[in-house]
């Protein structure tokens, strides 16, 4: 007997290595310091704007390394970081206002290998540095406004059908619409019923009541618009920070994931991000007196503050709201030198705006600022969070004349506070507040000892386990090494081919994979031994070793691998990392150690037909 | 070069009793370890806000505490991390400002003395916590029923309880460790006691696995006799097995940095305890539940075991 094997399975160890080599490579190349540019709103990316961008770079006497054009990006490379930040300088002076620019490492792979669809893993935060931030979306507030949106619109459609009622109330998130008599109970149960779908109505003839709760299919709808609009928002304001390559996701029901490689200034970041602030555009109440402390608003009004802390009667109507502005800038004033925001509506906006301004010249608008925040207090031992809206009147002005599309508000503290009005209203609204529960933040500086570390530790652990092998089992411990290695390059090109996201616990996960790899060829090895001394020629012992111990690797390999699934299916973050890399360290192990080193045995004593001694 | 040349086989059986009494008092130290001193629940477990900041020289520690005071937060703990120049510091959460806090005390540290870097901040939310907590423990269940599933399939429900057994023991006793020494319990450690589930697992099903073969091979000799057998001709593989993933685990517990360190720590008593259980509470175990020849030759159940010589 001799130990080959057939051409197929050859050619197939061959043809997986090279696929392994070429997946693998990539993460090899390191990366070029590059400027990212990306469209904001309106402005195209395309070879206008590659013309202009080396026209800019020229004149700043900078050299790019390539200028490349994606879908609404532009990547261009530099040879070193002083022209990436210089030339991130000088675009984002000219270019800033229609383009976001943001500094990126873009992984400088070959081109020829990027036509394989190779790409080196993508660092996680850990390794790299960057902000990392859960975000739970209060789902609580998201129904409570469209509550209050619906009891609004059953007011109106009343209204606007002549159907007289008693009051419209919200109480325990139950609408109740009081009739004065049997007759418009059923007149206003019918249009009700027919034009709010999402309200299950209740009737109680006795009291001439109607009650309206949201129906579970319209309760589970708002939940899952209010994360997907969240996320859209999250994203348009994350783009105006200007970070590359950010990663925004909702995780599970309720969470957002936000994560900024590279952001430092986390602070900014939680502002902007966690911010729920939007503006409501009320008229003035004229008709009824400023109620005394502690008296109740006049029906159809709604008692508001101002940033002096005075009284402010206004309409509940609402003309616009932060939903309807399309584009905000920050400005100063042309007459009163104060700082503004320059607001431009869409149609619908526009056109209500348009409505009411010019049915309303003459008449006082107020503009509110609502904010939401939360708050943490310890009640009992127990940690309550409550939520806060804070809603101030910044700003009153009489209508002078209908307004437009475009028009400005003034009144508020600071240009800074201008600039962050006019991003959160260019950004969208947020459709329900959310609350920051979990924050990482790593510095470069950290990210990169990390990799350091993690490299060096796995490097060093290679080197004894080979050291160990070599002298302990001699060539089938150097055929153990080599099957070792190759593991570790499938292990990463596997990873990157995927798009795994490596972070330090992935590290780990290498390392341990690596220890527990060389498990299948000791007991491969072992058993060599064994059927040697047992008296076995080598060729047979070399065939009966491998044939043996399959069932045993296989057996333990199942195992490990159940526990890494579940690890995986139940982690969160990093332990998920640590597992997917466990799984497709076991599998690519099982390839390694029973294929390759086999491969290699077969390749190396297979030819001799007569073999007298081997070297275990 | 060969370490093991045991010409006869040892009987470790013989043993039995010693080493199961051993395994009780281990194992019950480890649960009054756990019972009264609890784990050292990380944030990641427990909610909190972690800092670590590095100085230009050696920090001075009483000067951080007395800007942690002046910020209103009691119970803060300021330790030196690694170096004199950086500093851990963990915050309880208070009660209004959640995840902007820290930005609140960086920069008062930083207004302190300037050439403090903020290396790295977690916050932790006390909701997200508790379910880390949770789904923790649901992971471990599931890796259990998991596993066991698999033996009981394989080879038969003796194996599988006898495992298992074992498995928590070791499982049992790191945990036991962490909780004693107080060691901080993190996310990562607690990947590391996952991952040991299924490596010390691994352990037994090479032994296991051996006697099931022995069972075939070895038709006149008792029970005990094809288990020390068993467990003597793997005790090599068992060695160099756990000696070289040790030495990795090593090379992270000394390279790998502080985020690292536990995770190998928690590893490191995995593998030692893992060498233990499989051969010397696995094995008993499955002599005690009576484990005999009929429950592995059941001629239809494997092609693998009937293929064999």
């Amino acid at each position: 007997m001799r130990n080959r094997f057939p051409l197929w399975k050859n050619l197939m160890v061959a043809a997986v290595l090279i696929l392994g080599i070429i997946y693998a490579l990539p993460n090899f190349f390191g990366e070029d310091p590059s400027v990212q540019l990306s469209a904001v709103r309106a402005a195209k990316v395309d070879d206008g704007l590659k013309v202009q961008v080396q026209g800019l770079l020229d004149a700043a006497g900078l050299k790019a390394k390539t200028v490349e054009m994606a879908d609404k990006r532009m990547l261009i490379r530099f040879s070193d970081t002083d022209s990436q930040l210089k030339a991130s300088d000088v675009l984002n002076e000219k270019l800033g206002e229609a383009y976001t620019v943001a500094l990126n490492l873009a992984p400088s792979t070959p081109s020829w290998l990027r036509a394989f669809g190779a790409k080196p893993m993508y660092l996680g935060l850990d390794l790299r540095g960057g902000v990392h931030f859960l975000l739970q979306v209060d789902m609580d507030a998201a129904v409570k406004q469209a509550e209050d949106r619906y009891a609004e619109d059953a007011r109106s459609l009343l209204r606007e059908n002549k159907i007289r009622y008693r009051s419209v109330e919200k109480q325990n998130g139950v609408i109740q619409v009081r009739l004065p008599d049997s007759d418009t109970l059923s007149q206003a149960q019918v249009l009700l019923r027919r034009e709010l779908r999402g309200l299950q109505i209740d009737v109680k003839d006795s009291e001439n009541l109607l009650e309206g709760r949201l129906s579970e299919v319209e309760r589970r709808e708002i939940k899952r618009f209010a994360v997907a609009q969240n996320t859209t928002t999250l994203r348009n304001r994350v783009n105006e920070l200007g970070v590359a390559e950010p990663v925004i996701q909702q995780q599970g029901e309720d969470r957002i994931v936000v994560q900024l490689p590279g952001v430092q200034d986390t602070a900014r970041a939680k502002e902007i991000l966690g911010a729920t602030a939007t503006l409501e555009f009320r008229l003035v109440d004229n008709e009824h007196p400023v109620p005394a402390e502690g008296e109740k608003a006049p029906l159809g009004s709604h008692l508001y503050r101002d940033r002096q802390n005075r009284p402010v009667l206004l309409e509940r109507k609402i003309i616009v709201t932060g939903d309807q502005v399309v584009d905000a800038a920050s400005g100063i004033d042309q007459q009163g030198g104060q700082p503004a925001v320059y607001v431009t509506l869409n149609s619908v906006g526009a056109k209500k705006m348009g409505d009411t301004t010019r049915e309303n010249v003459g008449r006082a608008m107020a503009v509110v600022y609502i904010e939401n925040k939360s708050e943490t207090k310890e009640v009992n031992g127990q940690k309550v969070t409550t939520k806060k809206k804070v809603e101030e009147v910044i700003n009153i002005a009489t209508i002078r004349d209908r307004f437009s599309k475009r028009f400005q508000i003034t009144g508020l503290d600071s240009t800074e506070e201008a600039r962050n009005l006019a991003l959160l209203l260019r950004a969208g609204a947020l459709a329900a507040p959310v609350d920051i529960v979990e924050e990482r933040t790593v510095g470069p500086s950290m990210g990169k000892e990390n990799i350091d570390r993690g490299v060096k530790s796995n490097g060093y652990g290679f080197i004894a386990i080979a050291a160990f092998m070599i002298l302990y089992y001699r060539v089938f411990g150097l055929f153990s090494i080599l099957a070792l290695g190759t593991n570790v390059l499938l292990l990463v090109a596997v990873l990157s081919l995927l798009q795994a996201t490596l972070t330090l616990p992935g590290l780990a996960g290498i390392a341990l994979t690596v220890g527990m790899a060389i498990d299948a060829n000791v007991l491969i090895n072992e058993r060599i031994r064994e059927e040697l001394r047992a008296g076995s020629t080598p060729h047979a012992a070399i065939h009966a070793g491998y044939e043996r111990a399959f069932a045993t690797i296989l057996d333990s390999n199942v195992t490990t691998f159940v526990a890494g699934v579940a690890l995986f299916l139940l982690g969160a973050g990093p332990v998920r990392g640590f597992a997917l890399v466990l799984c497709i360290g076991i599998l690519t192990s099982m390839f390694s150690a029973v294929l390759v080193s086999r491969a290699l045995v077969n390749f190396t004593y297979g030819r001799r037909r007569k073999l007298v001694k081997i070297a275990v | 070069m060969e370490f093991f040349k045991i010409k006869r086989d040892i009987p470790f059986m013989r043993y039995g009793r010693l080493t199961t009494t051993i395994s009780l008092v281990t194992f019950i130290l480890a649960v009054l370890a756990l019972g009264f001193k609890g784990l050292n629940l990380g944030i990641d477990f427990t909610g909190g806000i972690l800092m670590e900041v590095r100085y230009a020289q050696a920090a001075d520690l009483e000067a951080i505490r007395k800007t942690l005071e002046e910020q209103r937060i009691a119970e803060s703990a300021v330790q030196n991390f690694g170096t004199s120049r950086d500093v851990l510091i963990r915050l309880p959460l208070r009660e209004d400002t959640g995840a902007k806090q820290s930005d609140q005390i960086f920069s008062a540290l930083k207004a302190q003395d300037g050439t403090a870097e903020l290396k790295r901040v977690e916050f932790v939310g006390p909701q997200v916590g508790k379910e880390m907590y949770e789904s923790g423990g649901l992971a471990l269940m599931l890796v259990a029923a998991g596993i066991m599933a698999y033996l009981a399939m394989r080879f038969a429900w003796r194996f599988a309880v006898a495992a298992m057994i074992a498995n928590m023991h070791d499982i049992v006793i790191i945990l036991g460790m962490f909780a004693f020494f107080e060691w901080e319990f993190t996310l990562s450690v607690l990947a590391g006691v996952l991952a040991i589930l299924g490596y010390s697992v691994n352990e037994s099903v090479v032994v296991f696995d051996r006697v099931r073969e022995n069972f075939r091979k070895m038709r006149k000799a008792a029970v005990t006799e094809v288990i020390d057998n068993a467990i003597t001709a793997t005790m090599s593989r068992t060695i160099i097995t756990h000696s070289m993933t040790q030495l990795m685990v090593l090379a992270m517990f000394f390279f790998g940095g502080d985020a690292l360190h536990n995770f190998a720590l928690a590893l490191t008593i995995g593998i030692v305890f893992g060498i233990y259980s499989s051969v010397l509470v696995a094995c008993p175990v499955v002599l005690a539940l009576g484990v005999s020849r009929a429950d592995l030759l059941l001629p239809e159940k494997e092609g693998l075991v009937d293929n064999r010589p």
